[in-house]
């Protein structure tokens, strides 16, 4: 197959294409990459298309039914709805015509197919309306050719194009004629007020698969013939592999093969239940090349590094330390957080069938492109052999952005050469690895005249440290001589991406600390905070007037400073992956322990374009956040996670569970993303509560550890 | 291995497997009813709940030796029309967000209304708290079953 490298000047051609179909209709290939991208890969410009050529597309039939194609994986985040519905809007069409298919991995048609960041809204929001635009330019200009009169005489409305005196034709009319068309290179998108889909709450896409238990996510996939794989993995990190006994599994009836790869073992068994039983009967033996850190010895390391000098320097403006020498007095503290496992509620699990001919994957990922390329490389394939299908996913919280699992499932199809699919026990979900790192800040800033005139923040971690930028958000510009500096230990535990990476703990150190701080300079925090945002005086990355709208409000919506007797309340706010995100926590203490009661929360994430799925996002990270904030917490002895389930490691549930009230601040900004924007704020608005209740400052997570607060 | 007779959903099963298979996995890979979701596999999650003679039960850590005869129903039995109260309540509220946990959640929700036709909040609280969400649905869920037990708000 010829391929060419796209330019700006075939953009218009490689931004869309149409064909007629078969079965009567017209299918518009939408390249959304190329709108992005200059650097798209093109088909040659003559081939046909048809549907394994675009995968992002929009279909019309003649009967008027359109269906759209959801480029990027499904993780509860609901871009399976909110994507579609930028398309939606601008091809002018009833919401309740359209049908919503996930599109197959397709690196060739996309860019950035992949769930993590909060970013798919925000990166799709032109692109996708473009091509909505661009398809209902042409359905209008086929209507004009219908009805021999000009173009610009006539408008389009939720699937027809009409004409000044009433008359229509719907688009499955059109289609026919609007397929033969030149493609229009500069269509104008409409403007935020003449919007009837985006803005509008939309129901999840699949509401009725879900309510009724249709098989739609990774672990209910199922081929005929296929075998069922568990894995024996090493039960502390670092361990190795010396031998193994299989044969009490072998003797199970449906067991097919036990076999060593990578330093694991593969149970393979003709159903689940006997894998996992099998799985259990292994005897292997495991060895290590010297003691393995615990969580004590972790932590020691830790204290240590932070109170060294072997930093690496993500920011400097200013002096802080001539500042903190002039300085009437400084405040330090040290702000200290556990490794999580994410715990999606789907067991991480894929299908693999390799065969001579072809690598078929399918299954929840959030990152197909990049597991693709590791199963790749991992079998010696090639990457035009390897086909990856997303099913919808029973969560992700960045543990599906590492496609481990994805490489595991395919090794084990390739030896055994037969569609497998490898399913996870919650005990190896929970014990697998790729944790939130472990993490500690020690944060020193200081004080003269009534003024914060020093920051310095200093990062220790395990296996990771922050991005260098997020050492440019707030409150530097706030604070002129402002430094962060970073530093980390490293061992075999591994660590990745987890809902809000970084920021979710990364709030609570300083949002907890501003709290302090407030308290030293006998000033309420919002007052303080509000001070210290009109004091900005250098580019930030942040806008003051948004971060500050969003502050007034939450404390408008909460009553700030007036609660009810034995309430009380806390506040936090955060510039957080793109979106502006204020909150107040408020609980009462019974038996001493701090029981949520209600959480406000205002949110600028510019246009909401779903409302209903913006409100799930923003009331669920709250939650989430509080849950894990109260209880989470992954203890390691000598590299062994000392807890494997749900008896013994505590997820919020609904009796716990606060009311959450949420505003979002109306805007004509261009949307930004909403899965993990209000997590990171909640931990230090429960702390910064729990203090106004008890006096009791907490700086380390979780705040409930043995059934009492935990104080460091 | 051993024959067993099952009554899943009205509809009449024999299975054969080992006698300590649990449930959840026979409807999952020997009956293809898929909707009945693994998550912790030691009845703390609450995403394997079915009905087990109108009880909510964890099907994760029920022997199939001991079901044999009883009356169960998965969330594919809920209704024939996707129109139990509930169903309808949750599609009006909207409130998955993964979905992956809510058959679970359906389940436990609907053994409650049979129970108690008009559930307190706090009724409702204590008894979905054995139903884990980690993408946190909980107000929406707790907001849906309120909204199931009021018939005439769910049909207006």
């Amino acid at each position: 197959m010829r391929h060419m490298k796209a330019t700006k000047n075939i953009e218009r051609r490689s931004f869309l294409k149409t064909t007629l179909l078969a079965s009567g209709g017209i299918l518009f290939g939408v390249n959304y990459a190329s709108a992005i991208s200059n650097e798209a890969t093109l088909f040659d410009a003559d081939e046909k298309l048809n549907f394994h050529d675009f995968n992002a597309f929009i279909k019309i039939a003649t009967n008027g039914k359109v269906t759209i194609y959801s480029p990027n994986p499904e993780i509860g985040q609901g871009v399976k709805t909110s994507m579609p519905m930028l398309i939606a809007e601008e091809l002018d069409v009833a919401w309740g015509d359209v049908i919503v298919e996930q599109a197959k991995l397709d690196t060739e048609k996309y860019q950035r197919q992949l769930a993590g960041g909060s970013q798919s809204i925000r990166k799709a929001w032109k692109p996708l309306r473009k091509s909505g635009a661009t398809a209902r330019q042409m359905l209008l200009e086929a209507a004009a050719i219908e009805w021999k009169i000009p173009k610009e005489s006539l408008f389009t409305k939720e699937g027809y194009v009409y004409r000044s005196d009433g008359k229509k034709i719907s688009y499955g009319k059109l289609v026919e004629v609007a397929a033969k068309l030149e493609v229009p290179s500069n269509v104008i998108l409409k403007k935020p007020k003449d919007f009837t889909i985006i803005g509008k709450g939309k129901g999840n896409m699949d509401i009725d698969n879900i309510t009724t238990g249709k098989p739609i996510y990774g672990i209910d996939y199922k081929v005929d013939n296929m075998l069922y794989a568990a894995v024996v993995r090493p039960p502390a990190f670092g361990q190795k592999l010396l031998s193994f006994d299989a044969s009490e599994s072998m003797k199970l009836k449906g067991v097919v093969s036990v076999f060593e790869f990578d330093n694991n073992i593969a149970v393979v068994a003709n159903n689940t239940w006997t894998a996992f039983s099998a799985k259990k009967m292994v005897q292997a033996k495991w060895s290590s090349d010297g003691a393995i850190d615990g969580t004590s010895e972790m932590d020691q390391k830790m204290h240590q590094l932070l109170a060294g000098e072997s930093f690496k320097n993500w920011k400097t403006s200013d002096d802080v330390v001539a500042a903190n020498e002039e300085a009437e007095f400084v405040l330090e503290e040290i702000y200290e957080s556990p490794f999580l496992p994410h715990n999606c509620m789907e067991p991480m699990n894929f299908f693999a069938n390799v065969t001579d001919a072809k690598v078929e994957l399918v299954g929840p990922i959030q990152t197909p492109e990049g597991s693709r390329k590791n199963v790749a490389n991992k079998l010696g394939r090639k990457i035009s052999d390897i086909s990856v299908e997303m099913t919808r996913m029973g969560g992700g919280f960045g543990r599906r952005l590492n496609g481990d699992f994805v490489v595991d499932a395919a090794v084990i199809s390739n030896k055994l050469r037969k569609p497998v699919k490898l399913v996870y026990t919650r005990e190896d979900d929970m014990t697998g690895g790729v944790y939130k790192p472990c993490v500690k800040y020690k944060i020193k800033a200081g004080i003269k005249n009534n003024e914060v005139v020093s920051y310095h923040l200093k990062e220790a971690a395990v296996n990771w440290t922050m991005y260098r930028h997020n050492a440019s958000n707030f409150p530097f510009g706030a604070i002129s001589n402002y430094q962060v500096d970073v530093a980390k230990i490293q061992n075999d535990i591994t660590v990745g991406f987890w809902r809000a990476p970084v920021s979710n703990f990364l709030a609570f150190a300083e949002q907890s600390f501003f709290d302090e701080l407030s308290r030293k300079l006998e000033v309420d925090p919002i007052k303080q905070r509000l001070k210290m945002l009109a004091a900005v005086n250098r580019k930030t990355n942040y806008s003051v007037q948004r971060f500050s709208n969003v502050i007034k409000q939450v404390a408008k919506d909460a009553n700030w400073g007036k609660t009810q007797k034995n309430r009380f309340q806390g506040f936090s706010a955060y510039y957080s992956h793109s979106t502006y995100v204020a909150e107040i926590v408020e609980i009462e203490m019974i038996d001493d322990l701090p029981v949520v009661k209600k959480v406000f929360c205002a949110v600028d994430c510019g246009v909401v374009v779903n409302p209903t799925g913006a409100e799930n996002q923003v009331v669920g990270g709250i939650i989430d956040g509080l849950g894990h904030s109260l209880f989470g917490e992954l203890e390691f002895e000598k590299g062994k996670p000392k807890v494997n389930n749900y008896d013994r490691y505590r997820l919020i549930r609904m009796n716990e569970t606060p009311k959450v009230y949420c505003s979002f601040i109306e805007s004509d900004e261009d949307p930004t993303g909403l899965g993990e924007p209000t997590l990171p704020p909640v931990s230090a608005a429960l702390a910064n509560a729990i203090y106004a209740a008890s006096g009791k400052r907490l700086r380390k997570l979780p705040f409930i550890k043995d059934w009492e607060l935990n104080i460091s | 291995m051993e024959k067993f007779r099952l009554k899943i959903n009205k509809k009449k099963y024999q299975v054969e497997v080992d006698a300590a298979t649990p449930l959840l996995w026979v409807l999952r890979d020997e009956l293809n009813l898929m909707g009945t979701k693994f998550g912790c596999g030691i009845g703390q999650c609450g995403a394997c709940t079915v009905h087990l003679n109108g009880s909510p039960t964890r099907s994760c850590l029920l022997p199939v030796a001991a079901v044999a005869g009883s009356e169960i129903t998965t969330i594919e039995g809920l209704s024939k029309e996707n129109d139990h109260p509930i169903q309808k309540a949750w599609k009006a509220l909207d409130v998955p967000q993964c979905g992956y946990c809510q058959a679970g959640q359906i389940m436990t929700a609907s053994a409650l209304l049979e129970e108690n036709k008009a559930p307190s909040r706090d009724e409702v609280r204590e008894a979905m708290q054995g139903n884990i969400c980690r993408c946190a649905a909980y107000n929406k869920i707790e907001e849906a079953v309120l909204l199931a037990a009021d018939e005439n708000k769910l049909n207006s």
